[in-house]
């Protein structure tokens, strides 16, 4: 109650609030594509989606390392990560693609244990971060700041998500990807090249998050170990929004990362993941009792 | 799948074999016999990187031990050797490492792995084979409270961490005139055994001091964004900010602190050397004050290394980086062991357990003198600020090398 009523005293605080979960939503929302993606398409619930995120981070600090300009970074890590995406596919997810969801989780499971140990043989352990060179905006007497970097993120995912939409509806490969959600036997025998659609789908999947660890590796910090938080908050987005919702992505995203920050604020920094689970838990059990009322319609 | 089998019992197996130190033939010869060491490290996994911090410091003291004549044992002369293995960042296989030093290997004397974590695995290892450790790297306070005869640890215990720094703002407030009750506190803990014990020992000191702490937050390790808990540092305007959540506290901190323009007249927080903040932030890590267990600017100087400088000095030279104080202490640690050998004139466990328990010693790093739990209660944490790029000493004020400056300007006149 008492930090409520600092919320009351000081509505910028609020608007900081506010602004800082939507910008953190962005982030949130392209490893969000790529789950809704994947997911959609495939049908592969794919746990080392924060890995691709994290992957990505360490791509963009390496080239910074090599002397490249940071912002650069970001491209470039989509590129590299697209790449490593459809290698992974023609490695190891093409043998899944098929099978039960459990397979895919724990083949991708595997693949995240993969990626974090190598990357902590590559790169140590320790956080890294990276400075982009822009600044903030200060707003009320800097009680309500906006972090450049942070902008460019929220930019980013509404970007991708117009070129992702308008790529999906004109594109002869956006075509296929969509005709292969819809029935991968009969668009097979429609003469797509269903093996094609699913490794570009999975690189598309890959380079999208890796845009976005390049950018987490500017805004916040990276390590090894943090992809979990990525692949969970994809899973908890897409499963509200559904997997043929782009919009619902987008509004999942920043929604909950308001959500999260007003409970980090109100409740306490160590409640922020609790609160990421109880809302995925709740979620998931009131979409089961929509199912319910819509089955009994059905009879 | 058979390939990537074969290539994993082979991971498998290159990270149980023995490390041993190379051995050159020629050194053998002026010695009357070999003291071996046992120590499981972090090679791989998350404590990767400090964990080659500490194994730096020991083979740096060892070396340097050797170099000047060994370990003389009554009228006997040894060569130091420590036997490493990889306990992988993970209690489990440290607690197994432990045991297959010990009952295979043979080794009589341990040194600590890195981490309080790791350091609980082990030590009740040792302490049920009657195996002294001489332990650098685990800080944390429940290590001292299970009655332990055979752990000994040179670092300063995980409570003391930040009590420099509650010190300094109560000494600071005197000075201003006003009473040290008045001040407020904001603390940032990570939710992780290490950062909840230095948790303790702010409130301890601010309660000694009457202080109030207005933002008490809890960070999960995993969470890479302090920005909520930054907001209500802001609202509530404390007279000091501390933050403890290793590396990753730190970058954050300073990074979103500046981004955000949370101005505070103090702010301390563990961990920045090994978060490189003067590296990374440049400017914005200016002001801040750094708890640390161990500075190279110190007075302390001992036989083997000279001076706190000179040991930083040769480290570099050796590294090629400067000593963090993991391996600062870690290299105190096998002196502490040599003194101990020394004094027993033995080399019977408990002769040396005995020894290790009424050690006197001043080194490089600090004096050492064990109470009854096996803690360093003679040596206190200092205090760095980050002054024109560069760690000074600010704090206990007996050997501050510098001023402090106080207090830190506001983000926007930066």
């Amino acid at each position: 109650m008492d930090n409520l009523s600092l919320l009351l005293q000081a509505p910028p605080l609020a608007l900081q609030l506010v602004i800082e979960g939507i910008l953190l939503g962005g982030v949130f929302a392209l490893a969000a594509y790529g789950m809704a993606l994947v997911w959609g398409v495939m049908n592969i619930i794919n746990i080392v989606q924060g890995e691709w995120v994290m992957l990505g981070g360490f791509v963009a600090f390496a080239l910074s390392q090599w002397g490249l300009p940071t912002l650069l970074g970001i491209p470039v890590a989509a590129a590299v990560l697209f790449a490593i995406g459809w290698l992974a596919y023609q490695t190891i997810i093409f043998r899944v693609v098929d099978r039960d969801l459990f397979t895919s989780i724990l083949a991708t499971f595997g693949l995240s244990i993969l990626f974090q140990q190598l990357m902590n043989q590559i790169f140590g352990s320790d956080v890294r971060t990276l400075e982009s060179g822009l600044g903030s905006w200060y707003f009320f007497n800097s009680m309500v700041s906006i972090s450049q970097t942070k902008v460019l993120g929220f930019v980013l995912a509404g970007v991708i998500a117009v070129v992702l939409t308008v790529f999906m509806r004109s594109s002869r490969m956006g075509q296929a990807i969509r005709a292969t959600a819809q029935n991968p036997r009969a668009a097979r025998i429609l003469g797509i090249d269903t093996d094609r659609v699913y490794a570009f789908t999975y690189g598309l999947n890959a380079a999208v998050c890796g845009a976005a660890g390049a950018i987490v590796v500017m805004a916040f910090t990276i390590h090894p170990y943090q992809g979990l938080i990525y692949t969970v908050r994809s899973f908890t987005i897409v499963v509200v929004a559904g997997l043929g919702n782009l919009p619902g992505v987008i509004a999942s995203s920043f929604g909950l990362g308001v959500a999260e920050q007003f409970a980090g604020f109100m409740l306490g920094a160590e409640y922020q993941n609790a609160f990421v689970f109880l809302l995925l838990v709740v979620i998931l059990v009131v979409r089961n009792l929509r199912l319910q009322r819509k089955r009994e319609v059905l009879r | 799948m058979t390939a990537f089998r074969k290539l994993t019992v082979g991971l498998a197996g290159l990270a149980a074999c023995a490390i041993t130190a190379p051995v050159s033939a020629a050194d053998d010869a002026q010695f009357d016999g070999t003291i071996t060491l046992g120590a499981a490290i972090s090679l791989t996994g998350k404590y990767s990187t400090n964990g080659g911090h500490t194994k730096n410091g020991y083979d740096m003291a060892v070396d340097r031990i050797n170099s000047m004549g060994g370990v003389e044992v009554g009228d006997k002369t040894y060569k130091l050797e420590v036997t490493y293995y990889d306990d992988e960042s993970t209690p489990a296989r440290g607690a197994q490492l432990a045991e297959r030093l010990i009952q295979q290997d043979g080794v009589k004397f341990v040194l600590g792995p890195y981490s309080s974590g790791m350091t609980k695995a082990i030590a009740p290892v040792t302490e049920q084979y009657g195996v002294p450790m001489v332990e650098a790297n685990g800080a944390s306070r429940s290590l001292f409270t299970q009655g332990y005869e055979y752990l000994f640890a040179v670092l300063s215990t995980s409570e003391q961490y930040l009590a420099s720094a509650v010190q300094l703002r109560a000494e600071l407030a005197e000075k201003d005139g006003m009473d040290p009750s008045e001040m407020t506190i904001a603390g940032v803990f990570e939710n992780d055994p290490f950062s909840q014990d230095i948790r303790a020992g702010v409130i301890a000191d601010a309660e000694e001091h009457g202080m109030e702490l207005v933002v008490d937050d809890k960070l999960p390790p995993e969470i890479n964004d302090m920005s909520s808990t930054l907001i209500k540092v802001k609202a509530k305007s404390p007279d000091m900010m501390v933050v403890s959540g290793h590396s990753k506290g730190a970058a954050l901190a300073i990074r979103q602190m500046s981004e955000m323009r949370v101005d505070v007249p103090m702010l301390a927080m563990t961990h920045c050397d090994s978060a490189q903040i003067i590296q990374k932030f440049g400017d914005k890590a200016e002001y801040t004050l750094c708890a640390s267990q161990w500075a190279p600017s110190l007075t302390y100087s001992d036989d083997y290394f000279g001076s706190a400088s000179d040991f930083a000095a040769d480290f570099e030279a050796r590294y090629d980086y400067a000593p963090p104080y993991q391996s600062a202490e870690s290299a105190a640690a096998v002196l502490v062991y040599k003194d101990a050998f020394e004094r027993a004139g033995s080399l019977d466990k408990k002769a040396v357990r005995d020894a290790l328990q009424a050690t006197d010693l001043m080194t490089f790093y600090g004096p050492v003198n064990f109470d009854d739990t096996g803690k360093n209660t003679a040596k206190p944490m200092v205090l760095y600020q980050v002054q024109d790029g560069e760690y000074k000493v600010v704090a206990p004020t007996e050997y501050a090398s510098a001023e402090v400056r106080y207090p830190m300007p506001k983000w926007s006149e930066r």
